[in-house]
């Protein structure tokens, strides 16, 4: 644990995101006002006492909404890392593992996947199973597990060619076992960092989808909610847009500066994380 | 190479096809038909309607007359902006959409490898932190904000760049900065980090002790083998600039695809769905495909791999 938090960037971005889960969980305790009470105060306040974030244009308190949307924001970061990380990591080590026709079957299906527009797709989804959480889930989840699927199939060519790979097998094992018992735990590491890459990005495309009216519907207050519905009166109000927005960046940052810190720590070598949300 | 590059072709027209034929269906499960309105018409002219556009035909031999159609050049009339061609609507909108991309792709790609090999060639000075803070900044903020916060400082306060529309070159400054921002990051930090990787390589070493200047190892020896990794990046970064477009072109009020691809689906105008799923899927296809086909010229061993 001490080479952990010798790192710098590591201690504060732990520290941040600890943070920001406290308020989220506990968002209903600490947040002023409900966060869809309407006319808790003057309509479109600047910041001012009892209201720290100001409120929108039907009075309720920005404050409490971006609370919030913390836990809308990260449940829906979660969720689908943790959906991608498990079909990912089932796809790509099958594939990896047994090679050959397994390996062609699975890969073009991730292929297929892969060029897959995303903003297609959530459009296609929210008409599907309508605007909300299950159709952004689905969006996001359905079009991120193949970049794990192909991180992990590379991990496995390359682990099940070491020598404890064939002690397994030499003593009995399955292929199974050893690929679920042995070389998948070996390979925690990078997946773990990837993960942490992966939260950030898809609480980006969240907001983005969000804030292009396809994704979590007012009242729920996302911060790409809260941005879409601050955009409109920018230049009046920039307040509406720059809080949910800051909340965001920070949010971002210290899961980026985790996920960098992670990296030199758990995988000096590799280098995901360089992907493209 | 020639193999590789037909396998690769003929994988990027299955991956086109299958684009297509998903999203037929998909538009099609979708409850929801393209002349459902407030009034509801009398079961006689909602049949009439349906059988003028074949939309009472099995599924099936729709999608056979589609692909019949598009075979001759012909991808039907849209059902929102009744009479006009689809072919017409992409005609007028791809340009302005192609031109964002392409000029945001040019000056990602070239800014962000200078970038990166200025921090990595003066590591730990103020000029690399500087460029890596900007990188950060890039990957972290949603472009909405990066495009609020352009318009609020250059528009409003400064007055110096207008803040919408795509007519001359001030007004392209806003929305190409705001979509680079993001690939400009990705592929800075990228090149940065390779650089630094290539550095200790042995043929480096042999080059310094050759007596060649640090600035000639740089640029000669090290800078071609770390545009590897950037060159593959291109590809997914291609195609999230198509997406990211849509976002900017919304912002900036540009009159290009982005417009049309949120509208057309809602609007269940299916010939125009098609229209833009075919265009979309086309450039993304012809990105991969070029991005995959540098990658084999540079690094032979793509070449073998791919053909095993």
């Amino acid at each position: 644990m001490k080479k952990y938090f010798k790192d710098k960037r590591f201690t504060l971005s732990v520290i941040v995101l600890l943070i920001l889960s406290f308020l989220a969980i506990f968002a209903p305790m600490i947040a002023p006002y409900p966060y869809d009470a309407v006319g808790v105060g003057p309509n479109l306040s600047p910041p001012i006492h009892g209201f720290i974030m100001g409120t929108d244009v039907l009075g309720r308190d920005l404050f409490s909404r971006v609370l919030y949307g913390a836990r809308l924001s990260l449940a829906v970061g979660f969720c689908t890392a943790i959906f991608s990380l498990v079909l990912g990591t089932l796809t790509g080590a099958l594939a990896g593992y047994f090679g050959g026709k397994w390996d062609q079957i699975l890969m073009s299906i991730v292929d297929m996947f892969y060029i897959f527009p995303m903003l297609l797709l959530a459009i296609l989804l929210t008409l599907l199973v309508g605007r909300g959480f299950l159709g952004i889930f689905l969006a996001i989840g359905l079009t991120t597990w193949v970049t794990q699927a192909r991180l992990v199939r590379a991990l496995v060519l390359q682990a099940r060619e070491l020598p404890y790979v064939e002690a397994g097998r030499a003593l009995g094992l399955t292929h199974l076992k050893v690929l679920f018992k042995h070389i998948i735990p070996n390979l925690m590491g990078p997946m773990i960092v990837a993960l942490t890459f992966q939260i950030p990005s898809n609480i980006l495309t969240e907001s983005f989808l969000s804030f292009v009216g396809l994704g979590l519907q007012p009242p729920y207050s996302s911060w790409g909610t809260l941005a879409n519905e601050g955009f409109r009166g920018i230049q009046s109000y920039p307040h509406l847009m720059l809080f949910p927005g800051l909340a965001l960046f920070i949010t971002m940052l210290a899961f980026h500066f985790l996920g960098d810190s992670l990296r030199d720590i758990l995988d000096p070598k590799s280098s995901v994380g360089s992907t493209v949300g | 190479m020639f193999s590789f590059i037909v396998k690769r072709i003929l994988q990027a027209f299955a991956t086109l096809a299958f684009l297509v034929v998903a999203t037929f269906f998909l538009m099609r499960l979708a409850p929801g038909g393209p002349f459902d309105g407030d009034k509801v018409w009398p079961a006689e002219i909602q049949a009439n309607i349906n059988a003028k556009y074949g939309l009472d035909r099995p599924l099936v031999v729709q999608f056979g007359d589609w692909v019949k159609d598009l075979l001759h050049g012909d991808l039907r009339e849209s059902f929102h902006y009744i009479g006009t061609p689809v072919t017409e609507i992409i005609r007028d909108a791809t340009p302005p959409s192609l031109e964002l991309g392409a000029i945001a792709l040019a000056i990602s790609f070239l800014v962000g490898t200078a970038l990166g090999v200025l921090s990595a060639w003066k590591r730990g000075s103020l000029l690399d932190f500087s460029s890596m803070f900007l990188a950060v900044s890039g990957i972290t903020l949603p472009s909405y904000l990066v495009a609020t916060i352009l318009v609020l400082l250059f528009s409003s306060y400064l007055g110096w760049l207008p803040p919408a529309l795509w007519e001359d070159k001030s007004s392209m400054i806003l929305p190409v900065v705001t979509l680079a921002l993001r690939p400009l990051a990705i592929i800075a930090r990228m090149t940065r980090t390779t650089l630094l990787e290539v550095m200790h390589a042995d043929y480096i070493r042999t080059a310094h002790s050759k007596g060649l200047s640090g600035s000639r190892v740089l640029f000669k020896h090290a800078l071609k083998n770390s545009l590897i990794p950037v060159i593959t990046l291109l590809g997914p970064i291609a195609a999230s600039l198509i997406t990211g477009s849509y976002v900017v072109e919304t912002i900036f009020q540009i009159p290009g695809m982005g417009q049309y691809f949120i509208t057309s689906v809602i609007n269940r105008d299916y010939p125009l769905v098609m229209g833009m799923t075919l265009v979309y899927g086309i450039l993304l296809v012809l990105c991969n495909l070029a991005v995959d086909l540098a990658y084999g010229w540079i690094d032979p061993r793509v070449r073998v791999d791919a053909l095993k």
